[in-house]
């Protein structure tokens, strides 16, 4: 695999002198599902922006397939498609013919069997000859997607694709997403929903006030960062976490019937062997075990707040 | 070259024209109608011949010049402003297409329309006059130059214009003064003298002259001036759009 996108030390400051990207490296590999995750204003947006030609970067470099997003524009920006955060749209336009448009500004001929499909795709088919302004909002974010989709780009950006959408669209979205990655096309999509970077990415990238905080490999993060909580239910409640075991990370829930031990599965050990020997040394009779990763939510945040 | 891109442009730009037929070709016809059932025959009755040209036929090419300078800027302008407001813009500046092409996507859209629309009047004008037309291809010239122009003001009044407002206002508050001011109803040798050399400094009144020497032979500042009064013109809206793309003026953050 290789960097399909490299972003070098990228800067943007708006006119009104506001650093929303401070300095930005990150590469993008081919084919891969990139999760950009961050708060509002975190600078996801302009991230994307910069790479697409619509921001002009204060300082700092992009390529995308090995050609500079300024000096190769048009040969990076062929292989990009954009599906924007808000939906623009132009009112008036027939879906069919609008998304169309966007082929031809691309540089590409028509070719209906792939409008079809497209279209098909997205259950968009019945709505072709519909005016944009008669559908919904869900509709026109489908007709987003099929513009971005239409010149057949080679790396995808999803701005919040999921934003305020119902559960049909999503799922629809996430079955084109799956056809995409199956032909290679390397995806990058932000979001504030953090189950779906969990669900579909294969890296996830953090970003808050305009710097990237990490980048990594789905599974090593939560691996990594991800504590394990065992819940011990006990027989007979206790009043308070006995003093044997006080050198344990332990807490007391349940009126005193569950015992939480939180421990880091970086560790070498995990000490749950000695904890559930001087358990039994304490005289605690045990009723059952469970154990539960915490979430990427959990990470997310307090990676945010280590950095805020 | 990206055609395609530049053709989806106009094709665009085109559906919008057709969608309103009838306000982008009935009213223009409709108004010059009325031009000339109030000028030529209520006024023009008693306004002799202009240098052996009946006043119907004088005013011809100044109506032709009025409503197509409008129109290609209003085209123009909106053509750009639009997808700026709404913020569909975005297409157009992560597609592969150059600023050359996007400007010859909206701006050549809008010159078409302006052409069209100007050659609309001309028919409708062989209704009401007799008129000959000496020097055909520089007639073509001169409206094309001249719808070239103006829509690329009018791209340029697109990007500038933050509010319909502005949008509005300009053409209203500039250009059509010196639309009217330009000598399109009259030669400027009916003014008294201090208003013939304040009038020279109208660029309009170039348009209108070369446009009616095309016609009937006969203007009131010299052809060559006339040309190089447009080509001037011409090549500075294109320095001012060139400045735009290579900083992004109200196009890019
Ligand atoms: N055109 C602009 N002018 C000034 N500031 C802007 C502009 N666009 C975005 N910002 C600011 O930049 C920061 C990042 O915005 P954005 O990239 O949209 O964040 P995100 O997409 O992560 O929510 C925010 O603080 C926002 O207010
Ligand atoms: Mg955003």
């Amino acid at each position: 695999m290789s960097a399909i996108v490299q972003i070098k030390d990228v800067r943007k400051a708006y006119d009104d002198g506001f650093e929303a990207l401070k300095g930005v490296n990150l590469d993008i590999e081919e084919g891969e599902i990139l999760a950009l995750l961050g708060p509002n204003g975190a600078g996801k947006t302009t991230l994307i922006s910069t790479i697409c030609g619509i921001v002009n970067p204060t300082s700092g470099s992009i390529t995308v397939g090995g050609h500079d997003v300024v000096e190769g524009y048009r040969e990076a920006r062929k292989l990009i498609g954009l599906v924007p955060q808000d939906i623009n749209l132009q009112p008036l336009e027939f879906v069919m013919n609008n998304v169309n448009f966007s082929r031809g500004l691309f540089g590409k001929p028509r070719n209906d069997a792939l409008t079809e499909e497209v279209l098909r795709d997205l259950s968009l088919w019945d709505k072709r000859n519909n005016r944009i302004n008669e559908l919904s909002g869900g509709m026109k974010r489908r007709v987003l997607i099929a513009k971005a989709l239409i010149h057949e780009p080679r790396v995808l950006f999803l701005d919040e694709p999921t934003a305020g959408v119902d559960v049909e669209l999503r799922k629809d979205m996430w079955a084109v997403v799956e056809r995409l990655r199956k032909d290679g096309v390397t995806i990058i999509l932000t979001t504030h929903y953090i189950e779906e970077a969990e669900a579909i990415a294969d890296r996830i990238g953090v970003i808050n006030k305009g710097e990237i905080l990490l980048v990594e490999e789905k599974e090593a993060l939560m691996q990594r960062l991800g504590r394990k909580e065992m819940r011990i239910e006990l027989a007979e409640g206790v009043e308070r976490v006995p003093g044997a075991l006080s050198g344990y990370d332990l807490s007391l829930e349940g009126n005193g019937h569950t015992l939480v031990y939180s421990y880091d599965t970086r560790g070498e050990r995990t000490g749950i062997t000695s904890l559930l020997k001087d358990m039994q040394a304490a005289g605690l009779v045990l009723r059952d075990v469970q154990t539960s990763q915490s979430s990427l939510e959990e990470i997310f945040v307090s990676l945010v707040k280590e950095n805020a | 070259m990206n055609w395609y891109g530049i053709i989806a442009i106009w094709r665009f730009e085109m559906a919008r024209f057709f969608r309103s037929l009838v306000q982008s070709i009935v009213s223009p016809v409709l108004s010059t109608s009325l031009y000339f059932v109030v000028f030529g025959a209520a006024i023009g009755s008693r306004i002799d011949q202009i240098e052996g040209v009946s006043y119907g036929a004088f005013i011809v090419p100044g109506l032709i010049m009025l409503t197509v300078l409008q129109q290609s800027l209003q085209n123009a302008s909106f053509g750009i402003y639009f997808p700026k407001f709404i913020g569909t813009i975005f297409e157009v500046l992560s597609a592969p297409l150059s600023a050359f092409e996007i400007v010859a996507g909206y701006v050549g859209a809008a010159a078409l329309k302006g052409l069209m629309i100007g050659l609309i009047i001309l028919a409708t004008s062989f209704f009401f006059v007799d008129i000959t037309i000496q020097h055909p291809v520089w007639m073509v010239a001169f409206l094309v130059l001249t719808c070239i122009s103006f829509a690329l003001l009018g791209f340029i009044l697109g990007i500038w214009a933050k509010t319909f407002e502005q949008l509005n206002l300009v053409p209203l508050l500039v250009v059509t003064p010196l639309v009217f001011l330009g000598g399109s109803f009259y030669s400027i040798s009916m003014l008294p003298p201090f208003w013939q050399t304040v009038s020279l400094f109208n660029p309009v009144l170039y348009l209108v002259s070369g446009f009616r020497w095309s016609f009937f032979g006969m203007s009131d500042v010299p052809v060559a001036a006339s040309l190089a009064a447009i080509t001037i013109f011409t090549l500075a809206c294109f320095a001012v759009v060139w400045w735009i793309f290579r900083t992004g003026y109200r196009l890019k953050a």
